[in-house]
Protein backbone atom coordinates (compact mmCIF):
# COMPACT_ATOMS: atom_id res chain seq x y z
CA UNK A 1 0.00 0.00 0.00
CA UNK A 2 3.00 2.67 0.96
CA UNK A 3 4.21 1.81 -2.37
CA UNK A 4 1.15 2.36 -3.82
CA UNK A 5 0.26 6.00 -2.65
CA UNK A 6 3.73 6.30 -3.73
CA UNK A 7 3.27 5.48 -7.30
CA UNK A 8 -0.30 7.38 -6.81
CA UNK A 9 1.35 10.42 -5.88
CA UNK A 10 3.16 10.69 -9.08
CA UNK A 11 -0.07 10.15 -10.82
CA UNK A 12 -2.12 13.58 -10.36
CA UNK A 13 -0.98 16.91 -9.93
CA UNK A 14 -2.14 18.64 -6.97
CA UNK A 15 -5.18 17.48 -4.39
CA UNK A 16 -7.65 19.58 -2.28
CA UNK A 17 -10.59 18.97 -0.34
CA UNK A 18 -13.89 20.15 -1.23
CA UNK A 19 -17.09 19.77 1.41
CA UNK A 20 -16.03 16.21 2.30
CA UNK A 21 -14.24 15.14 -0.91
CA UNK A 22 -10.94 14.85 -2.44
CA UNK A 23 -10.40 16.54 -5.91
CA UNK A 24 -7.28 15.57 -7.52
CA UNK A 25 -6.15 17.25 -10.81
CA UNK A 26 -4.50 15.39 -13.56
CA UNK A 27 -3.19 15.28 -17.08
CA UNK A 28 -5.24 13.06 -19.34
CA UNK A 29 -2.11 10.64 -20.18
CA UNK A 30 -2.35 9.40 -16.31
CA UNK A 31 -6.16 9.15 -16.05
CA UNK A 32 -6.41 5.34 -17.00
CA UNK A 33 -3.52 4.15 -14.61
CA UNK A 34 -5.10 6.46 -11.69
CA UNK A 35 -8.14 4.98 -12.32
CA UNK A 36 -7.07 1.57 -12.71
CA UNK A 37 -5.34 1.67 -9.30
CA UNK A 38 -8.07 3.53 -7.54
CA UNK A 39 -10.12 0.49 -8.68
CA UNK A 40 -8.12 -2.37 -7.74
CA UNK A 41 -6.01 -1.05 -5.09
CA UNK A 42 -8.05 1.43 -3.26
CA UNK A 43 -11.60 0.69 -3.24
CA UNK A 44 -13.28 2.76 -5.41
CA UNK A 45 -15.71 0.75 -6.94
CA UNK A 46 -18.81 2.71 -8.20
CA UNK A 47 -17.51 5.70 -10.93
CA UNK A 48 -21.21 8.08 -10.24
CA UNK A 49 -20.68 10.66 -12.61
CA UNK A 50 -18.91 12.36 -15.55
CA UNK A 51 -19.14 15.61 -16.88
CA UNK A 52 -17.55 18.72 -18.10
CA UNK A 53 -16.59 22.22 -17.60
CA UNK A 54 -16.39 24.86 -20.49
CA UNK A 55 -14.07 27.73 -19.41
CA UNK A 56 -13.89 29.35 -22.55
CA UNK A 57 -10.84 32.03 -21.85
CA UNK A 58 -8.83 29.14 -20.31
CA UNK A 59 -5.57 27.52 -22.56
CA UNK A 60 -7.27 24.54 -21.69
CA UNK A 61 -10.67 25.21 -22.46
CA UNK A 62 -12.49 22.12 -20.77
CA UNK A 63 -12.11 20.28 -17.44
CA UNK A 64 -13.71 16.69 -17.86
CA UNK A 65 -14.88 15.56 -14.06
CA UNK A 66 -15.43 12.42 -12.85
CA UNK A 67 -17.13 11.75 -9.32
CA UNK A 68 -16.03 8.07 -7.57
CA UNK A 69 -17.20 6.66 -4.26
CA UNK A 70 -15.92 3.96 -2.40
CA UNK A 71 -18.64 1.57 -0.92
CA UNK A 72 -16.03 0.22 1.10
CA UNK A 73 -14.38 3.30 2.33
CA UNK A 74 -17.34 5.16 2.43
CA UNK A 75 -14.67 7.60 0.79
CA UNK A 76 -15.73 10.27 -2.50
CA UNK A 77 -13.61 11.24 -4.99
CA UNK A 78 -13.76 13.93 -7.62
CA UNK A 79 -11.13 14.03 -10.22
CA UNK A 80 -10.55 16.78 -13.13
CA UNK A 81 -8.60 16.45 -15.95
CA UNK A 82 -8.30 19.78 -17.98
CA UNK A 83 -7.70 19.35 -21.78
CA UNK A 84 -7.57 21.80 -24.69
CA UNK A 85 -10.38 22.60 -26.80
CA UNK A 86 -7.76 21.91 -29.39
CA UNK A 87 -7.60 18.17 -28.81
CA UNK A 88 -11.00 17.48 -26.83
CA UNK A 89 -9.72 14.18 -25.40
CA UNK A 90 -9.47 12.03 -22.27
CA UNK A 91 -8.92 7.98 -22.89
CA UNK A 92 -12.05 6.38 -22.06
CA UNK A 93 -12.88 4.67 -18.33
CA UNK A 94 -15.96 1.99 -19.94
CA UNK A 95 -13.13 -0.82 -19.85
CA UNK A 96 -12.97 -0.13 -16.16
CA UNK A 97 -16.59 0.85 -15.36
CA UNK A 98 -19.81 0.44 -17.08
CA UNK A 99 -20.96 3.18 -15.72
CA UNK A 100 -18.97 5.18 -17.89
CA UNK A 101 -20.79 4.32 -21.21
CA UNK A 102 -23.58 6.57 -20.52
CA UNK A 103 -21.87 9.54 -18.66
CA UNK A 104 -19.61 9.73 -21.50
CA UNK A 105 -21.69 9.33 -24.16
CA UNK A 106 -23.85 12.30 -22.52
CA UNK A 107 -20.48 14.40 -21.96
CA UNK A 108 -19.45 13.96 -25.30
CA UNK A 109 -22.63 15.23 -26.99
CA UNK A 110 -23.41 18.32 -24.63
CA UNK A 111 -19.25 19.33 -24.68
CA UNK A 112 -17.73 17.61 -27.79
CA UNK A 113 -15.34 16.05 -25.76
CA UNK A 114 -13.90 12.81 -27.28
CA UNK A 115 -13.34 9.67 -25.35
CA UNK A 116 -10.91 7.79 -27.17
CA UNK A 117 -11.39 3.96 -27.02
CA UNK A 118 -14.85 4.69 -26.29
CA UNK A 119 -16.47 3.40 -29.64
CA UNK A 120 -19.84 4.00 -28.89
CA UNK A 121 -20.27 7.71 -28.87
CA UNK A 122 -24.22 8.12 -30.45
CA UNK A 123 -26.15 10.65 -29.19
CA UNK A 124 -28.24 9.93 -25.44
CA UNK A 125 -30.15 12.82 -24.75
CA UNK A 126 -29.69 14.35 -28.03
CA UNK A 127 -30.55 13.15 -31.75
CA UNK A 128 -29.06 12.09 -34.38
CA UNK A 129 -28.23 15.20 -36.38
CA UNK A 130 -27.85 17.67 -33.71
CA UNK A 131 -25.44 20.05 -34.66
CA UNK A 132 -23.22 21.97 -31.86
CA UNK A 133 -22.71 21.09 -28.33
CA UNK A 134 -25.31 22.60 -26.30
CA UNK A 135 -23.83 23.16 -23.23
CA UNK A 136 -20.76 24.61 -24.40
CA UNK A 137 -20.64 28.18 -23.62
CA UNK A 138 -20.81 29.66 -26.86
CA UNK A 139 -23.80 28.23 -27.86
CA UNK A 140 -26.50 30.20 -27.32
CA UNK A 141 -29.76 28.76 -25.27
CA UNK A 142 -32.38 29.48 -28.00
CA UNK A 143 -30.41 28.31 -30.59
CA UNK A 144 -31.95 26.79 -33.67
CA UNK A 145 -31.38 23.26 -34.97
CA UNK A 146 -31.33 22.75 -38.68
CA UNK A 147 -33.52 19.89 -39.05
CA UNK A 148 -36.52 20.71 -35.93
CA UNK A 149 -37.66 24.36 -37.09
CA UNK A 150 -37.85 27.09 -34.19
CA UNK A 151 -41.01 27.83 -32.69
CA UNK A 152 -42.22 31.06 -32.42
CA UNK B 1 -39.91 16.05 -46.30
CA UNK B 2 -38.46 12.36 -45.09
CA UNK B 3 -37.52 12.62 -41.41
CA UNK B 4 -34.60 10.73 -40.49
CA UNK B 5 -34.88 8.26 -37.07
CA UNK B 6 -33.93 10.41 -34.32
CA UNK B 7 -31.78 7.00 -32.96
CA UNK B 8 -29.14 5.25 -34.50
CA UNK B 9 -29.09 1.56 -32.89
CA UNK B 10 -26.25 -0.94 -33.02
CA UNK B 11 -28.96 -3.50 -33.63
CA UNK B 12 -29.58 -2.62 -37.05
CA UNK B 13 -29.71 -5.89 -38.71
CA UNK B 14 -29.27 -9.73 -36.44
CA UNK B 15 -26.63 -11.94 -37.06
CA UNK B 16 -28.87 -14.93 -36.74
CA UNK B 17 -31.35 -14.63 -39.37
CA UNK B 18 -33.83 -16.94 -37.19
CA UNK B 19 -33.75 -13.77 -34.82
CA UNK B 20 -35.86 -10.87 -34.50
CA UNK B 21 -35.60 -7.07 -34.27
CA UNK B 22 -38.76 -5.58 -31.93
CA UNK B 23 -38.73 -1.97 -30.86
CA UNK B 24 -40.73 -1.20 -28.03
CA UNK B 25 -41.69 2.82 -27.09
CA UNK B 26 -40.88 5.16 -27.33
CA UNK B 27 -45.00 5.56 -26.37
CA UNK B 28 -45.61 2.59 -25.19
CA UNK B 29 -49.11 1.82 -23.09
CA UNK B 30 -46.77 -0.51 -20.63
CA UNK B 31 -43.75 1.70 -20.00
CA UNK B 32 -44.44 4.50 -17.70
CA UNK B 33 -41.91 7.07 -19.00
CA UNK B 34 -40.62 7.97 -22.70
CA UNK B 35 -38.08 5.23 -23.41
CA UNK B 36 -37.31 3.20 -26.49
CA UNK B 37 -35.96 -0.36 -26.05
CA UNK B 38 -34.67 -2.14 -29.61
CA UNK B 39 -34.25 -5.79 -28.82
CA UNK B 40 -33.24 -8.52 -31.02
CA UNK B 41 -35.61 -11.88 -30.05
CA UNK B 42 -34.70 -15.71 -30.39
CA UNK B 43 -38.33 -16.66 -30.20
CA UNK B 44 -39.70 -15.29 -26.64
CA UNK B 45 -36.11 -14.52 -25.32
CA UNK B 46 -34.43 -10.92 -25.63
CA UNK B 47 -31.16 -12.11 -26.76
CA UNK B 48 -29.73 -8.02 -26.92
CA UNK B 49 -31.16 -4.96 -25.67
CA UNK B 50 -30.67 -1.30 -26.89
CA UNK B 51 -31.63 1.09 -24.61
CA UNK B 52 -32.10 4.58 -25.82
CA UNK B 53 -33.53 7.42 -23.58
CA UNK B 54 -33.67 11.47 -24.22
CA UNK B 55 -36.99 11.62 -25.40
CA UNK B 56 -37.78 13.92 -22.42
CA UNK B 57 -34.58 16.30 -22.70
CA UNK B 58 -35.67 19.91 -22.11
CA UNK B 59 -32.36 21.27 -21.25
CA UNK B 60 -32.26 21.51 -18.01
CA UNK B 61 -28.41 22.31 -17.42
CA UNK B 62 -28.77 24.74 -19.88
CA UNK B 63 -31.43 26.74 -18.75
CA UNK B 64 -29.91 26.82 -15.03
CA UNK B 65 -27.31 28.78 -16.08
CA UNK B 66 -29.12 31.00 -17.25
CA UNK B 67 -31.29 31.48 -14.37
CA UNK B 68 -31.01 33.01 -10.80
CA UNK B 69 -30.89 30.84 -8.20
CA UNK B 70 -34.12 30.90 -6.41
CA UNK B 71 -35.77 30.73 -10.01
CA UNK B 72 -34.29 27.20 -10.77
CA UNK B 73 -35.96 25.41 -8.13
CA UNK B 74 -38.94 25.32 -10.31
CA UNK B 75 -36.74 23.33 -12.73
CA UNK B 76 -35.71 20.87 -10.41
CA UNK B 77 -39.12 19.86 -9.09
CA UNK B 78 -39.47 18.69 -12.82
CA UNK B 79 -36.48 15.98 -12.25
CA UNK B 80 -38.36 13.54 -10.30
CA UNK B 81 -41.44 14.73 -10.80
CA UNK B 82 -43.00 12.24 -8.61
CA UNK B 83 -40.90 13.24 -5.33
CA UNK B 84 -40.14 16.70 -5.95
CA UNK B 85 -39.51 17.76 -2.86
CA UNK B 86 -36.73 15.52 -2.61
CA UNK B 87 -34.87 17.43 -5.17
CA UNK B 88 -35.93 20.37 -3.95
CA UNK B 89 -33.94 20.03 -1.03
CA UNK B 90 -31.15 18.36 -2.69
CA UNK B 91 -30.33 21.65 -4.72
CA UNK B 92 -31.26 24.13 -1.90
CA UNK B 93 -28.60 22.01 0.29
CA UNK B 94 -26.04 22.12 -2.42
CA UNK B 95 -26.72 26.02 -2.71
CA UNK B 96 -26.88 26.57 1.14
CA UNK B 97 -23.50 24.99 2.07
CA UNK B 98 -21.41 26.71 -0.61
CA UNK B 99 -22.78 29.97 1.04
CA UNK B 100 -21.80 28.93 4.50
CA UNK B 101 -25.59 28.76 5.57
CA UNK B 102 -26.48 26.01 8.20
CA UNK B 103 -30.84 25.84 8.65
CA UNK B 104 -33.23 26.63 11.12
CA UNK B 105 -33.52 23.14 13.52
CA UNK B 106 -37.36 23.30 12.43
CA UNK B 107 -36.49 23.17 8.65
CA UNK B 108 -34.22 20.52 9.24
CA UNK B 109 -36.20 18.63 10.95
CA UNK B 110 -39.30 19.05 8.35
CA UNK B 111 -37.20 18.83 5.38
CA UNK B 112 -36.50 15.36 6.73
CA UNK B 113 -40.01 14.42 7.50
CA UNK B 114 -41.32 15.59 3.99
CA UNK B 115 -37.83 13.67 2.36
CA UNK B 116 -39.25 10.39 3.51
CA UNK B 117 -43.38 11.49 3.04
CA UNK B 118 -42.66 11.98 -0.65
CA UNK B 119 -40.25 8.58 -0.69
CA UNK B 120 -43.31 7.14 0.46
CA UNK B 121 -45.20 8.35 -2.09
CA UNK B 122 -42.74 7.66 -4.79
CA UNK B 123 -42.19 4.01 -3.68
CA UNK B 124 -46.18 3.59 -3.20
CA UNK B 125 -46.06 4.82 -7.49
CA UNK B 126 -43.45 2.59 -8.03
CA UNK B 127 -44.77 -0.21 -6.95
CA UNK B 128 -48.25 0.33 -8.01
CA UNK B 129 -47.34 1.18 -11.57
CA UNK B 130 -45.32 -2.19 -11.37
CA UNK B 131 -47.88 -4.57 -10.67
CA UNK B 132 -50.51 -2.69 -12.69
CA UNK B 133 -48.63 -3.72 -15.35
CA UNK B 134 -48.53 -7.04 -14.39
CA UNK B 135 -52.60 -7.01 -13.67
CA UNK B 136 -52.83 -6.87 -10.58
CA UNK B 137 -55.49 -3.99 -10.42
CA UNK B 138 -56.77 -4.21 -6.95
CA UNK B 139 -53.02 -3.86 -5.85
CA UNK B 140 -52.89 -0.55 -8.22
CA UNK B 141 -55.78 0.93 -6.68
CA UNK B 142 -55.00 0.60 -2.97
CA UNK B 143 -51.53 1.96 -3.42
CA UNK B 144 -53.08 5.31 -5.52
CA UNK B 145 -55.64 5.71 -3.08
CA UNK B 146 -52.68 6.02 -0.49
CA UNK B 147 -50.54 8.48 -2.88
CA UNK B 148 -53.94 10.61 -3.66
CA UNK B 149 -54.16 10.86 0.22
CA UNK B 150 -50.40 12.20 0.31
CA UNK B 151 -50.86 14.59 -3.06
CA UNK B 152 -54.13 15.94 -1.71
CA UNK B 153 -52.11 16.34 1.81
CA UNK B 154 -48.85 18.09 0.16
CA UNK B 155 -50.87 20.19 -2.41
CA UNK B 156 -52.74 21.56 1.19
CA UNK B 157 -49.11 22.18 2.52
CA UNK B 158 -47.32 23.62 -1.05
CA UNK B 159 -50.08 24.37 -3.37
CA UNK B 160 -49.54 21.69 -5.35
CA UNK B 161 -49.80 18.10 -5.53
CA UNK B 162 -46.87 17.16 -7.97
CA UNK B 163 -44.50 20.10 -8.56
CA UNK B 164 -44.11 21.59 -5.41
CA UNK B 165 -41.51 24.47 -5.32
CA UNK B 166 -41.51 24.31 -1.52
CA UNK B 167 -38.30 25.00 -0.74
CA UNK B 168 -36.41 28.57 -0.48
CA UNK B 169 -32.59 28.79 -0.24
CA UNK B 170 -32.15 29.01 3.55
CA UNK B 171 -35.45 27.32 4.28
CA UNK B 172 -38.76 26.76 3.56
CA UNK B 173 -41.55 28.76 1.82
CA UNK B 174 -44.07 28.72 4.65
CA UNK B 175 -44.56 26.33 8.22
CA UNK B 176 -47.27 24.05 7.94
CA UNK B 177 -50.19 25.05 7.83
CA UNK B 178 -53.12 24.09 11.29
CA UNK B 179 -54.07 20.51 11.45
CA UNK B 180 -51.46 19.35 8.94
CA UNK B 181 -49.78 17.09 11.42
CA UNK B 182 -53.06 15.69 12.72
CA UNK B 183 -53.94 14.80 8.88
CA UNK B 184 -50.56 13.27 8.54
CA UNK B 185 -50.75 10.96 11.57
CA UNK B 186 -54.52 10.22 9.68
CA UNK B 187 -52.69 9.27 6.56
CA UNK B 188 -50.06 6.90 7.76
CA UNK B 189 -52.60 4.76 10.01
CA UNK B 190 -54.72 4.39 6.56
CA UNK B 191 -51.79 3.76 4.44
CA UNK B 192 -50.09 0.81 7.70
CA UNK B 193 -54.18 -0.46 6.93
CA UNK B 194 -53.71 -0.30 3.26
CA UNK B 195 -50.31 -1.84 2.77
CA UNK B 196 -51.37 -4.92 4.78
CA UNK B 197 -53.52 -5.94 2.16
CA UNK B 198 -50.85 -4.99 -0.34
CA UNK B 199 -48.83 -7.37 1.21
CA UNK B 200 -51.46 -10.07 1.45
CA UNK B 201 -52.62 -9.79 -2.21
CA UNK B 202 -48.82 -9.86 -3.43
CA UNK B 203 -45.97 -11.37 -1.15
CA UNK B 204 -47.11 -15.22 -1.69
CA UNK B 205 -49.32 -14.71 -4.47
CA UNK B 206 -47.83 -17.27 -6.99
CA UNK B 207 -48.46 -15.31 -10.27
CA UNK B 208 -46.65 -12.53 -8.98
CA UNK B 209 -43.66 -14.55 -7.60
CA UNK B 210 -43.28 -16.16 -10.67
CA UNK B 211 -43.58 -12.95 -12.69
CA UNK B 212 -40.55 -11.33 -10.38
CA UNK B 213 -38.74 -14.03 -8.32
CA UNK B 214 -35.41 -15.06 -10.23
CA UNK B 215 -36.19 -12.50 -12.76
CA UNK B 216 -33.84 -9.33 -13.70
CA UNK B 217 -31.22 -10.62 -11.62
CA UNK B 218 -28.29 -9.23 -10.61
CA UNK B 219 -24.52 -9.45 -8.72
CA UNK B 220 -23.46 -6.73 -6.41
CA UNK B 221 -20.68 -5.96 -8.69
CA UNK B 222 -22.84 -6.34 -11.46
CA UNK B 223 -24.94 -3.01 -9.73
CA UNK B 224 -21.57 -1.97 -8.71
CA UNK B 225 -19.99 -1.57 -12.25
CA UNK B 226 -23.38 -0.17 -13.52
CA UNK B 227 -23.43 2.43 -11.14
CA UNK B 228 -26.33 1.51 -9.52
CA UNK B 229 -27.66 2.96 -6.13
CA UNK B 230 -30.75 3.58 -4.29
CA UNK B 231 -33.44 -0.23 -3.62
CA UNK B 232 -31.85 -1.15 -6.94
CA UNK B 233 -28.27 -1.67 -5.13
CA UNK B 234 -29.58 -2.45 -2.06
CA UNK B 235 -31.35 -5.24 -3.20
CA UNK B 236 -28.56 -6.66 -4.22
CA UNK B 237 -27.85 -6.80 -0.42
CA UNK B 238 -25.37 -4.25 0.14
CA UNK B 239 -26.45 -1.64 2.98
CA UNK B 240 -25.00 1.50 0.75
CA UNK B 241 -27.60 4.68 1.70
CA UNK B 242 -26.22 8.02 1.99
CA UNK B 243 -28.77 8.50 4.85
CA UNK B 244 -26.21 6.76 6.83
CA UNK B 245 -23.34 7.15 5.10
CA UNK B 246 -22.95 10.54 4.99
CA UNK B 247 -25.69 11.48 7.33
CA UNK B 248 -27.03 14.82 6.35
CA UNK B 249 -30.41 16.75 7.34
CA UNK B 250 -31.58 15.66 10.62
CA UNK B 251 -30.94 11.50 10.06
CA UNK B 252 -28.26 11.37 12.14
CA UNK B 253 -30.96 11.54 14.88
CA UNK B 254 -33.63 9.60 14.29
CA UNK B 255 -33.90 5.74 14.02
CA UNK B 256 -33.57 3.23 11.40
CA UNK B 257 -32.77 0.76 9.20
CA UNK B 258 -31.59 0.01 5.88
CA UNK B 259 -33.48 -3.23 4.35
CA UNK B 260 -31.33 -4.89 1.64
CA UNK B 261 -32.50 -7.80 -0.68
CA UNK B 262 -31.15 -11.11 -1.14
CA UNK B 263 -30.38 -11.87 -4.78
CA UNK B 264 -31.22 -8.69 -6.54
CA UNK B 265 -34.56 -9.85 -8.92
CA UNK B 266 -37.63 -7.90 -8.63
CA UNK B 267 -38.59 -9.70 -5.84
CA UNK B 268 -36.34 -8.47 -4.34
CA UNK B 269 -36.56 -4.46 -5.58
CA UNK B 270 -40.26 -4.54 -4.78
CA UNK B 271 -39.71 -5.58 -0.90
CA UNK B 272 -36.52 -3.38 -0.46
CA UNK B 273 -39.20 -0.71 -1.58
CA UNK B 274 -41.98 -1.79 0.69
CA UNK B 275 -39.73 -2.27 3.64
CA UNK B 276 -38.37 0.84 2.84
CA UNK B 277 -41.63 2.50 3.30
CA UNK B 278 -41.88 0.88 6.47
CA UNK B 279 -38.88 2.82 7.54
CA UNK B 280 -39.88 6.21 6.21
CA UNK B 281 -43.59 6.21 7.97
CA UNK B 282 -41.28 5.31 11.18
CA UNK B 283 -39.09 8.17 10.48
CA UNK B 284 -42.01 10.83 9.72
CA UNK B 285 -43.42 9.97 13.42
CA UNK B 286 -40.06 10.59 15.17
CA UNK B 287 -39.92 13.78 13.27
CA UNK B 288 -43.28 14.74 14.10
CA UNK B 289 -42.77 14.20 17.70
CA UNK B 290 -39.26 15.96 17.63
CA UNK B 291 -40.01 18.68 15.61
CA UNK B 292 -38.42 21.90 17.31
CA UNK B 293 -40.85 24.83 17.28
CA UNK B 294 -39.04 28.38 15.46
CA UNK B 295 -38.57 29.86 12.76
CA UNK B 296 -38.63 27.77 9.00
CA UNK B 297 -36.03 30.12 7.46
CA UNK B 298 -32.71 31.58 8.30
CA UNK B 299 -32.70 35.22 8.88
CA UNK B 300 -30.10 36.31 6.55
CA UNK B 301 -30.28 38.95 4.19
CA UNK B 302 -27.76 37.13 1.51
CA UNK B 303 -31.12 34.71 0.93
CA UNK B 304 -33.97 35.71 2.88
CA UNK B 305 -36.80 38.61 1.86
CA UNK B 306 -36.91 40.85 4.69
CA UNK B 307 -40.95 41.33 6.49
CA UNK B 308 -43.38 43.14 4.55
CA UNK B 309 -43.00 45.24 7.63
CA UNK B 310 -39.62 46.62 7.00
CA UNK B 311 -39.89 46.84 3.93
CA UNK B 312 -42.17 49.28 4.13
CA UNK B 313 -40.38 51.33 6.64
CA UNK B 314 -36.51 50.73 6.84
CA UNK B 315 -34.86 51.51 3.58
CA UNK B 316 -31.87 49.17 4.16
CA UNK B 317 -34.29 46.58 4.18
CA UNK B 318 -36.63 48.16 0.84
CA UNK B 319 -33.02 47.87 -0.69
CA UNK B 320 -32.43 44.53 0.93
CA UNK B 321 -35.39 43.16 -0.69
CA UNK B 322 -34.99 45.12 -4.31
CA UNK B 323 -31.53 43.21 -4.92
CA UNK B 324 -32.69 39.67 -3.70
CA UNK B 325 -35.82 40.33 -6.35
CA UNK B 326 -33.75 41.77 -8.99
CA UNK B 327 -29.93 40.50 -8.84
CA UNK B 328 -30.81 37.26 -6.78
CA UNK B 329 -28.53 35.41 -4.80
CA UNK B 330 -24.98 35.98 -4.97
CA UNK B 331 -23.20 32.74 -4.48
CA UNK B 332 -19.38 32.87 -3.76
CA UNK B 333 -17.53 31.37 -6.14
CA UNK B 334 -16.19 27.57 -5.82
CA UNK B 335 -17.68 24.11 -6.53
CA UNK B 336 -19.83 21.40 -4.61
CA UNK B 337 -21.58 18.12 -5.38
CA UNK B 338 -24.00 17.30 -3.04
CA UNK B 339 -26.12 14.45 -2.98
CA UNK B 340 -28.83 12.92 -1.29
CA UNK B 341 -30.29 9.78 -1.05
CA UNK B 342 -33.54 10.15 -3.69
CA UNK B 343 -36.03 7.35 -3.60
CA UNK B 344 -34.38 6.19 -7.30
CA UNK B 345 -30.92 6.19 -5.52
CA UNK B 346 -27.92 9.16 -5.35
CA UNK B 347 -29.38 12.21 -6.73
CA UNK B 348 -26.15 14.61 -7.02
CA UNK B 349 -25.76 18.26 -7.98
CA UNK B 350 -22.76 19.32 -8.70
CA UNK B 351 -22.60 23.05 -8.80
CA UNK B 352 -19.86 25.31 -9.70
CA UNK B 353 -20.36 28.80 -8.98
CA UNK B 354 -18.02 32.18 -10.60
CA UNK B 355 -19.80 34.46 -7.61
CA UNK B 356 -22.80 35.67 -9.31
CA UNK B 357 -26.17 34.97 -9.41
CA UNK B 358 -26.19 31.93 -11.70
CA UNK B 359 -24.71 29.26 -11.77
CA UNK B 360 -21.72 28.85 -14.03
CA UNK B 361 -22.91 24.98 -14.42
CA UNK B 362 -25.04 23.26 -12.69
CA UNK B 363 -25.07 19.05 -13.27
CA UNK B 364 -27.56 16.36 -11.97
CA UNK B 365 -26.18 12.94 -11.42
CA UNK B 366 -29.93 11.60 -11.66
CA UNK B 367 -29.65 7.85 -10.59
CA UNK B 368 -32.51 6.97 -13.43
CA UNK B 369 -30.18 7.87 -15.77
CA UNK B 370 -27.35 5.46 -14.45
CA UNK B 371 -30.12 2.75 -14.35
CA UNK B 372 -30.84 3.10 -17.68
CA UNK B 373 -27.44 3.24 -18.80
CA UNK B 374 -27.19 -0.50 -17.26
CA UNK B 375 -30.60 -2.19 -17.42
CA UNK B 376 -29.95 -4.23 -20.70
CA UNK B 377 -28.06 -6.33 -18.50
CA UNK B 378 -31.22 -7.25 -16.75
CA UNK B 379 -33.07 -7.61 -19.76
CA UNK B 380 -30.32 -9.71 -21.98
CA UNK B 381 -31.66 -13.48 -21.13
CA UNK B 382 -35.22 -13.07 -20.38
CA UNK B 383 -38.49 -13.18 -22.26
CA UNK B 384 -39.96 -10.17 -23.61
CA UNK B 385 -42.51 -9.88 -21.09
CA UNK B 386 -40.34 -9.61 -18.29
CA UNK B 387 -38.99 -6.32 -19.96
CA UNK B 388 -42.15 -4.99 -18.54
CA UNK B 389 -42.02 -6.18 -14.81
CA UNK B 390 -38.38 -5.35 -14.80
CA UNK B 391 -38.57 -2.47 -16.37
CA UNK B 392 -41.26 -1.28 -13.63
CA UNK B 393 -39.06 -2.57 -10.98
CA UNK B 394 -36.32 0.37 -11.84
CA UNK B 395 -38.61 3.24 -11.42
CA UNK B 396 -37.43 4.85 -14.87
CA UNK B 397 -38.49 8.25 -14.33
CA UNK B 398 -38.10 10.42 -17.68
CA UNK B 399 -37.52 13.73 -15.97
CA UNK B 400 -34.93 13.08 -13.77
CA UNK B 401 -33.16 10.11 -16.70
CA UNK B 402 -33.82 12.68 -19.37
CA UNK B 403 -33.12 16.11 -17.98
Amino acid sequence: MAMNTRILKELYESSEENFGITVLKLKGEDLLPLVTLLKDECGFDLLLDVTAVDYPDCELRFEVVYHLYSSRHNRRLRLKVPVPESCPAVPTLTGLYGSACYAERETHEMYGIEFSGNGDLRPILLYEGFDGHPLRKDYPIDGEQPIVAYRK
Amino acid sequence: MEQASPVRSYLEQTANPNNVLVNIGPSHPATHGTIQIIAELEGETVRSADVHCGYLHRGFEKSAEHHPYHKIIPYTDRLNYCSSLNNNFAFAGAVERLLGIEITPRCKYLRTLLSEYNRLADHVTCIAATVMEMGAMTAFLYLMTIRDYIFEHLNHLTGARLTYSYVRIGGLARDLPEEWLKRLEEILLFYERYIERIHGLLDRNRIFIDRTRDVGVMTQEQALHWGFTGPILRSTGLACDLRKDIPYLAYPELDFEVPVGIKGDNYDRYYVRMREMDESVSMIRQCMLRLPSGPVSVNDPRVTLPSKEQVYTRTEALINHFKLIIDGIQVPAGEIYLAHEAPNGELGFYLVSDGSERPYKLHVRSPSFAHMGGMHTLLEGYQVADIIATFGSMNMIGGECDR
